[in-house]
């Protein structure tokens, strides 16, 4: 096998992780929020259930939800389980088990808002809801943002997690290639691969954070 | 005159601790009152609850004819949510450590809640925070950040920040604890000025002398009553309650 063909179908297992890794983003960061909101919540009961999931969603292993989250359908309602379910059971466990963190991520930054900008939000008259969208979301995204870039980093590499379900992402077409063409090259492209795209990842959020450098408080 | 604002047997207590126990006070237009007394006398709670920071526990609470809260039947009655907003609209106030927000300029700060609040035109909005800026000698600060102004000025954008709400009545939580003297001077200044252009004003504040300036009358806060009141001259100088002397010869020490 050429290293072009290698390259191809590594290509094509890269793009499988990078949807992963969109999919994974676009759901868990506004679940994080209301995840957030919950475990911040004055209803005891629901700050209490927000507890035990994120204490689960952390506690636990992300392969292991994935299957819970694959097998489950089958085991407590019998549905049967088709060709698309792996790959739906993948996305649902990411975005549950990084909603999880990042909720954790938003309530230190969302905590870390000192009092006084709320109380002269509200002697000014605004809502609560301007009050957060105008003067403690843009606040909380500076402090937050460098714990969100080492979650957003792990989340690369965690895609590779997926192998172990047997979606053919990057990693798994990786340990195929190596199988068969006694070659640990494609290993090294995979890890170029990665640390390639994490690269720009720490490029994106290096440019975010230099956006966000216009104060400090 | 009407008062602007008017306390009637305000009490509060945060657990066991009564903080205020009954303070009746009223601010006709263009009254300046300086509130003193010691820490823990109730000043900072008494403002907190006028400007709704905090619920009263019992008494009234009125802004002119808007009546905030009632007396029933010793427990204060608050309005519905319309009447505090609308009350709100009413009275600005400025906070010990400024508050400004830290991610907007200086314009957006003083110009934000009348556009957003108020529903002002931005233009216009604009156009009133750039005068409020020149009168607050802040000139060349309206796209600074917060961060980059010194205490005083950032002082004097939360003055302007409170003054671009057009409020009838103005609170000051000892507006110059957080800075040095030079500093307190030019916050003091743009203070005075305002007291001679009329405007309604309490002021919680350690600056004998400063109150006695600029204040109409001062209120002596102890123990959550008002231990003593009267014309500045009188009560900064010739004190006479017990407890009003011992406070003002402790603070000449």
């Amino acid at each position: 096998m050429s290293f072009a063909t290698m390259l191809t179908m590594l290509t094509d297992g890269f793009l499988v992780s990078l949807q992963i890794f969109a999919f994974t983003l676009i759901g868990a960061v506004p679940l994080g929020i209301v995840v957030a909101l919950g475990r911040m919540s004055r209803i005891a009961p629901v700050r209490w259930i927000v507890r035990i999931y994120i204490s689960i969603m952390r506690g636990t292993p992300l392969m292991l939800q994935m299957f819970a989250i694959y097998f489950a359908p089958y085991y407590v309602f019998g549905i049967q389980l088709t060709p698309d379910s792996k790959w739906q059971a993948t996305i649902a466990a990411f975005i549950v088990n990084y909603a999880a963190y990042f909720a954790e991520i938003y309530r230190s930054g969302l905590q870390s808002i000192p009092r006084g900008q709320y109380e002269a939000a509200e002697v000014l008259g605004y809502t609560r809801v301007q009050t957060f969208a105008y003067i403690v979301l843009p606040q909380v995204v500076k402090r937050i943002l460098p714990a969100m870039g080492n979650e957003i980093i792990t989340l690369v590499k965690d895609t590779s997690l997926a192998f172990s379900i047997g979606v053919a992402e990057m990693f798994s077409t990786a340990k195929a290639l190596v199988a068969s063409q006694v070659s640990m090259v494609p290993f090294a492209v995979a890890a170029a691969f990665y640390w390639v795209f994490n690269f720009i990842v720490e490029l994106v959020l290096g440019a975010a954070e230099k956006r966000l450098a216009y104060y400090h408080d | 005159m009407k008062p602007v604002m008017t306390l009637t047997g305000a009490r509060k207590a945060f657990g066991a601790h009564e903080v205020l126990r009954g303070v009746s006070l009223a601010i006709a237009p263009g009254e300046v009152v300086a509130i003193i007394g010691p820490s823990g006398g109730g000043k900072s709670t008494l403002l907190r609850c006028a400007t709704l920071l905090e619920t009263l526990d019992g008494g009234s609470l009125a802004f002119g004819d808007l009546a905030v809260a009632t007396d029933a039947g010793g427990r204060a009655a608050y309005a519905g949510r319309d009447v505090l907003k609308q009350a709100r609209g009413r009275f600005g106030l400025v906070f010990q450590n400024y508050n400004l927000f830290p991610h907007r300029t200086v314009l957006q700060n003083i110009a934000d809640a009348p556009v957003r609040v108020q529903r002002r035109n931005r233009t216009e909005a604009d156009r009133a925070a750039r005068e409020l800026i020149a009168k607050m000698g802040l000139t060349g600060c309206e796209d600074k950040v917060p961060c980059q102004l010194s205490g005083g000025q950032q002082q004097r954008v939360s003055i302007a920040r409170a003054l671009a709400m057009n409020p009838e009545i103005l609170f000051f939580d000892e507006p110059t604890s957080a800075l040095d003297p030079e500093l307190t001077a030019e916050v003091l200044r743009v203070i005075k000025a305002l007291a001679a252009e009329h405007m309604t004003m309490v002021i919680v504040t350690h600056e004998m002398s400063f109150a006695r300036e600029v204040a109409d009358r001062v209120v002596f806060l102890d123990g959550g009553v008002i231990v003593e009141e009267g014309p500045a001259a009188q009560v900064i100088d010739h004190p006479r309650e017990a407890r009003t002397q011992a406070f003002l010869s402790k603070l000449a020490e």
